[in-house]
């Protein structure tokens, strides 16, 4: 590249890695290193707002003692404990919550200019969506681990087995992470992280309260139990719910996987167009 | 053939009804400094954004460093640095950080990426900022954080969209004495601005483009020439004496003469040097008519671009840095969010 020898001319130094050799060391290994890179920038924003992080895991808190010991009574569990039927509900809600933070940040990175710097960037394009979604993933399980950590102090326990156990929160994070692809085509399509912040949940009230993340669905009127049985979240909060009980769990988780793997496929592939797009 | 390292053709660019870009051409010779000269929503953000590949044009064809801008975007990314007008670093990132980001993103070693981020911070005078958060650094430290990244990947071109736009003068003075700098090691640069000191002081050619459309092309001196001489400014001390003033004025100068009536101030181009200025005085001290100051100046590049555009020509008179400034602010980045 003709161009190189006027910029080693013009820093006066010894040239690094040029992108051009680099390309050749395999673009997929890149492309990791990129997502890497953005997700540690994620992550170390995340860190350094620790009283965002505070507040955003006092919510789902709230929620936790709102349900065990104001609405628990009024509550008909259908196995008897209604902290062990709550807490699969609450988790699933947490992670989907936490996810609205993709959708607000990915906003104010449009917002910034920051996008517009890294996409003017040799990079690999997928990394900056990426570099979001993995670092709201490793942030979900910071949120979720302390979640069990107060359903536990709250009463409730797993009953699956280990391995039941572990597949129920990893299935609580596979589906968080399949909704963070929907908060970031929202994100970039309202390029504002105050519309992103209030467009991010609107989905998301129907979706976690007409669900069986609550409430029995059997206690909802016959129109709204055709929605709330079929629904992700419903499959979703049944399958955890079985697998952390130790019921059988296969109906539900595969129906979960199914719906994590078409909002996976589904929002990937608009965020991705979008953001080609902003 | 030239050496051009940014070449633009016909390049055009429209936001639904709206058409900010109408076949513009530009060419940036290696190793020198072009200033793309507008007003607000003229089109030169739009056509940064085209040729730091973030956006396709509608029609015509952008090459820089030799590829082009849209089928070999990645070649493109690899050879430019982009700095933009909104300062893009992170702020929950130290200077450092921001600057090793920057170069992880540009596949370098990690040796090679602190050494390189230690060297821009050296360069910018931030080292001592270096290890803190970017959201305690000045408006100033900021832009200069945000050029270093871009200088991160060493691009042999620097496209750089309002540097300075929103800094205050002094601070403004110190960020083109570092763009001086890159200019002297040899870098292409391309700059847009609505500062003409700016594009005065930095830059070797000029583009001056409107409504999308070039207007005006040349080097700063070319594009005064273009006025016709110098201008003659008259300020009378009574307001009452304008309308002669200008009747005057206009029979002593070669071209229609402007008026400022807050200011009382009369000017109009004007050739034949001081016997001007004293051919003026004497014909308004004939008609006995008090003047506060007459003088004969070198037109600014705000006359020129008054005098192309038409922008506040006949509210504003020559002389004063305020309409440019008062042209900027919002409109700016309405304009950027529309693109």
């Amino acid at each position: 590249m003709s161009a190189v020898g006027s910029l080693e001319h013009a820093v006066g130094a010894p040239g690094g890695q040029l992108p051009d050799a680099a390309e050749s060391r395999g673009r997929f290994r890149l492309a990791l290193a990129d997502i890497g890179g953005v997700t540690r920038r994620n992550l170390l924003r995340t860190i350094r707002t620790p009283r965002l992080l505070v507040f955003s895991s006092i919510q789902p808190v709230m929620f936790v003692l709102l349900f065990r010991y104001v609405f628990a009574g009024a509550i008909h569990a259908p196995n008897g404990s209604y902290v062990d039927y709550l807490m699969p509900g609450i988790f699933v809600q947490t992670a989907l919550f936490g996810g609205a933070s993709t959708a607000v940040g990915l906003a104010a990175d449009l917002q910034g200019g920051i996008i517009d710097r890294f996409r003017s960037l040799p990079m690999a394009r997928s990394a900056v969506l990426a570099g979001r979604t993995v670092a709201d993933l490793l942030r979900n399980i910071f949120v979720l681990v302390l979640m069990v950590v107060v359903g536990m102090l709250v009463g409730f326990r797993f009953h699956g087995g280990l391995g039941h156990d572990l597949a129920s929160l990893g299935i609580v994070l596979l589906f968080g992470y399949a909704f963070s692809w929907l908060f970031a085509t929202i994100g970039l399509l309202v390029r504002d992280p105050e519309t992103a912040q209030i467009a991010g949940f609107l989905p998301l009230f129907p979706l976690v309260f007409a669900s069986s993340a609550f409430v029995p669905v059997e206690t909802m009127p016959g129109w709204l139990q055709a929605f709330a049985n079929v629904q992700p979240v419903s499959v979703t909060v049944n399958a955890v719910r079985a697998l952390a009980s130790g019921a059988p769990a296969e109906h539900w988780v595969w129906q979960s996987l199914v719906w994590i793997a078409g909002f996976l496929v589904v929002f990937a592939v608009l965020a991705v167009r979008q953001y080609r797009r902003v | 053939m030239t050496d051009a390292v940014i070449e633009a053709r016909g390049v055009s660019k429209s936001f639904g009804t709206t058409r900010a870009l109408e076949g513009v051409d530009l060419v940036v010779e290696r190793g020198t400094v072009l200033g793309l000269l507008g007003p607000n929503g003229a089109g030169k953000t739009t056509l940064v954004r085209i040729l730091t590949t973030l956006l396709a044009p509608d029609a015509g064809t952008a090459r820089v460093a030799g590829h082009d801008v849209v089928r070999e975007a990645p070649r493109v990314r690899a050879a430019i640095g982009l700095a933009g007008q909104f300062a893009a670093v992170d702020d929950l990132l130290t200077g450092r950080e921001n600057l090793e980001l920057v170069g992880l993103l540009y596949h370098l070693p990690k040796a090679e990426r602190k050494r390189r981020a230690g060297e821009v911070l050296e360069r910018l005078g931030l080292t001592d900022a270096g290890d803190r958060l970017a959201r305690t650094y000045s408006g100033g430290m900021r832009r200069r954080l945000d050029l270093g990244a871009s200088l991160v990947g060493r691009p042999s071109v620097l496209i750089l969209d309002e540097p300075t736009t929103g800094l205050d003068p002094a601070t403004r003075v110190d960020l083109w004495g570092f763009i001086e700098d890159l200019v002297a090691s040899g870098m292409t640069l391309l700059l847009t601005t609505q500062y003409l000191e700016e594009a005065d002081r930095l830059a070797n050619r000029i583009v001056v483009i409107d409504h999308g459309r070039t207007i005006a092309e040349g080097t700063a001196s070319e594009l005064k020439d273009q006025l016709g001489g110098d201008l003659l400014e008259v300020t009378v001390a009574d307001p009452a004496a304008l309308d002669r003033a200008v009747e005057l004025v206009a029979g002593l100068a070669h071209g229609s003469p402007t008026v400022d009536r807050v200011k009382r101030l009369v000017s109009a181009p004007a050739t034949g040097k001081a016997a001007a200025v004293v051919a003026a005085a004497s014909r308004f001290q004939a008609e006995g008519i008090d003047l506060e100051e007459i003088s004969l100046r070198r037109p600014s590049l705000d006359d020129v671009f008054l005098a192309l555009t038409g922008h506040g020509a006949e509210d504003v008179a020559a002389g004063s840095g305020e309409r440019t400034a008062s042209a900027g602010g919002a409109p700016a980045r309405r304009a950027r969010r529309a693109s």
